[in-house]
């Protein structure tokens, strides 16, 4: 069996720039991917990032993953994409690709990086970036084609370079659904409205700003009572909601749609780190249940690290940071360090307290310091 | 933290007037001037590192909102770019001829091209008035942000936030 | 669901190599390296599968092979998840039909 120092699940913002603080320390890194591409969320992201001028702020985020891969590829980390880490006991990763069984003529080259159907890698160390996963909201008619997450609208517009429809209504009125409001209109599409269930909206102004001089209505105190249509989504109806939640009978408006968006948070994606026997704890502010980690990112088993979305439901900003940290740490646990370690932990460290201040960020910061010092307890000390 | 903005979805009046990076009426009677309509604490600068006159100051923690120094502003326009939230303007009531010159970050396509008349509208999309176009400013220093400038009358120059889409024949 | 030729941010739409794959014995032009579930899509193709127990039509919905409504029958290999998987040359694409027991 393959054995390597340092095995990352996810080549997102967290899992590249961990790998490549990992391979820069003299770490043997691996980096396993599901998608056909790697990147994670930043291949979608066709907008200019917020943040400071070290966040790469003004950049798009598709800049921000082509600069991580060739940096990755630099440092000599090697990237399998089209494979799933199924299984991880003890220090062993099950991996097998998602493709179809092998298909006469395939032209592509990332089959070609995993062989056979299954493979086993031994790690010494493991870090766990998958990210996160939109959250459903059940209303009747919610599973007809045409209903999907933004983010799924997202991929479809921005990689796969296909609208996912003409007429859109966008569920939720946080930063995704604002964002990708924004993108659909760029893909061409016309947004028939946002709605958003709480009295006010949750995400930036300035994002809420820009779909509105497009002509786009956001409805407050709206929700969504049924889609309807025979194969496919062909109409919505919405409602306003009183302030116990419920609709206000005579309020119900129906959308000639065919494409309706579900924008209604992310949780953090635990299942491959469950299932690695990482202890969970539930924070709501952080998308729900987390994996416990330390101030160096060491889940409850030790020796596996977690950063990005799936240690709390943040930004890619705050991914970046963390995935740097996990690295650091990591490799630091192996006795590979770099001189000059402990000024770049502080560094990152202050950093991330930047990203997380303000009135928007604050309660992730809260969450996070609790989320930290149940880690500091339960995690293995240095 | 403002109210209206997080219902309606944009700033209104008061809001506008109250932003450290609105510029006065008594500036804005000057000429050029930049218009910042971000007015919540979210952490994100670039605005100060756009402007070469060092007019717009944010400081630290990052979360401050913009300050407009109006007096070194002299309306050269590159902040409009580089703002991520497309949240800068461009405006000009000494335009002349009874109009006033408004630039604005313009994403979509296709782009409008000097000379043509356009539908201008206001920070909820209605259409107002219209408008001519004076510029497109697309080079690469814009970062696929083309700055987009129409005369309108003078009256409308602090409603007026964009152009309706333009829809191409099919 | 048509192509994005032209996009504001992303340019135009680079050419790619063209593979044809098979959407219940109709021909789908793709594009290479692209997920089976782009080129249906662009093709107008909605419906992916039809459920177990109820036969209720289902589509993409999370995009990115976490969710399974998108799977179909590929090769004759059923679950597959469409989102995620590059169409090939030759490919034989099904919808399914519940869960995709042999020969389905």
């Amino acid at each position: 069996m393959r054995e390597v120092d340092l095995a990352v699940v996810g080549a997102g913002p967290a899992g590249l720039t961990a790998a490549i603080e990992g391979a820069k320390r003299g770490c043997t890194t691996l980096v396993f991917d599901m998608n056909p591409l790697p990147g994670g969320q930043l291949i979608k992201q066709i907008h200019k990032f917020f943040g400071s001028r070290e966040h790469r702020a003004g950049t798009r985020g598709i800049k921000i993953a082509a600069e991580l891969l060739h940096q990755a590829e630099s440092e000599k980390v090697e990237v399998m994409v089209g494979v799933e880490v199924y299984a991880i006991h003890d220090n062993i990763l099950e991996v097998a690709r998602t493709f179809a069984e092998d298909s006469p003529g395939s032209s592509l080259k990332q089959e070609a990086t995993l062989p056979s159907r299954h493979l086993a890698i031994a790690a010494r160390r493991i870090i766990l970036a998958t990210g996160g996963a939109e959250n459903a909201l059940n209303f009747p008619g919610w599973t007809l084609p045409g209903v999907m997450g933004a983010g799924a609208a997202q991929t479809m517009s921005n990689v796969w370079r296909v609208l996912p429809g003409e007429r859109i209504l966008m569920v939720g009125a946080g930063n995704v659904g604002l964002i990708v409001s924004y993108q659909l209109l760029q893909g061409g599409a016309e947004i028939t409205a946002v709605i958003e269930a709480t009295q006010k909206i949750g995400g930036y102004g300035v994002h809420a700003a820009k779909i509105r001089r497009a002509g786009v209505p956001i409805l407050t105190s709206h929700t969504i009572l049924r889609a309807e249509g025979d194969l496919r989504v062909e109409k919505a109806v919405i409602a306003r909601v009183d302030a116990s939640w419920q609709p206000v009978p005579g309020s119900e408006q129906e959308l000639g749609v065919d494409t309706i968006c579900i924008a209604v948070g992310l949780r953090p994606n635990t299942r491959l780190a469950s299932l690695a026997g990482c202890n969970l704890h539930c924070s709501p502010r952080l998308g729900g249940w987390v994996p416990i980690h330390n101030s160096r990112m060491e889940t409850t088993i030790p020796g596996t690290y977690v950063a990005g979305d799936l240690s709390g439901v943040e930004e890619a900003s705050t991914a970046l940071e963390e995935g740097r940290l996990a690295g650091i740490c990591a490799a630091s646990s192996l006795g590979k360090s770099a001189p000059g370690d402990d000024k770049e932990i502080a560094a990152i460290e202050e950093r991330l307290i930047s990203l997380r201040s303000g009135p928007f960020c604050q309660p992730r910061q809260d969450a996070k310091q609790e989320l930290i010092e149940i880690g500091e307890v339960q995690c293995r000390k240095q | 933290m403002s109210q209206a903005v997080k219902i309606r979805g944009y700033p209104s009046p008061q809001e506008l007037e109250n932003a450290p990076g609105y510029p006065s009426p008594e500036r804005l009677e000057k000429g050029p001037v930049a218009v910042i309509e971000c007015i919540e604490e979210i952490p994100c600068n670039p605005c100060e590192q756009a402007c070469p006159q060092h007019a717009i100051t944010i400081g630290k923690p990052i979360t401050n909102r913009p300050h407009l120094d109006e007096d070194k502003c002299i309306g050269c326009g590159l902040c409009v770019a580089r703002c991520p939230g497309l949240a800068i303007f461009l405006v000009d009531l000494t335009y002349g001829k009874g109009k006033a010159s408004v630039a604005f970050p313009y994403e979509y396509l296709p782009l409008p091209e000097k000379e043509q008349t356009v539908q201008a509208v206001n920070r909820a999309g209605e259409p107002v008035c219209p408008g001519t176009v004076i510029m497109v400013q697309n080079s690469k220093v814009n970062d696929q942000t083309p700055v987009v400038t129409i005369a309108v009358p003078r009256e409308y120059a602090s409603e007026i936030r964009g152009i309706a889409r333009i829809r191409k024949e099919r | 669901m048509r192509r994005v030729v032209n996009h504001p941010v992303l340019g135009i739409l680079t050419a790619a190599r063209e593979v044809k794959i098979y959407v219940d014995g109709k021909e789908v032009r793709a594009r290479e390296g692209e997920p089976i579930a782009a080129a249906i899509a662009a093709a107008g193709i909605r419906v992916h599968r039809y459920t177990v127990k109820r036969g209720e039509p289902r589509g993409v919905f999370c995009g990115i092979g976490q969710c399974t409504d998108c799977v179909m029958v590929v090769n004759g290999v059923p679950n597959v998840r469409t989102c995620i998987t590059p169409v090939a040359e030759g490919m034989i694409v099904k919808t399914q039909h519940g869960a995709g027991g042999k020969g389905r």
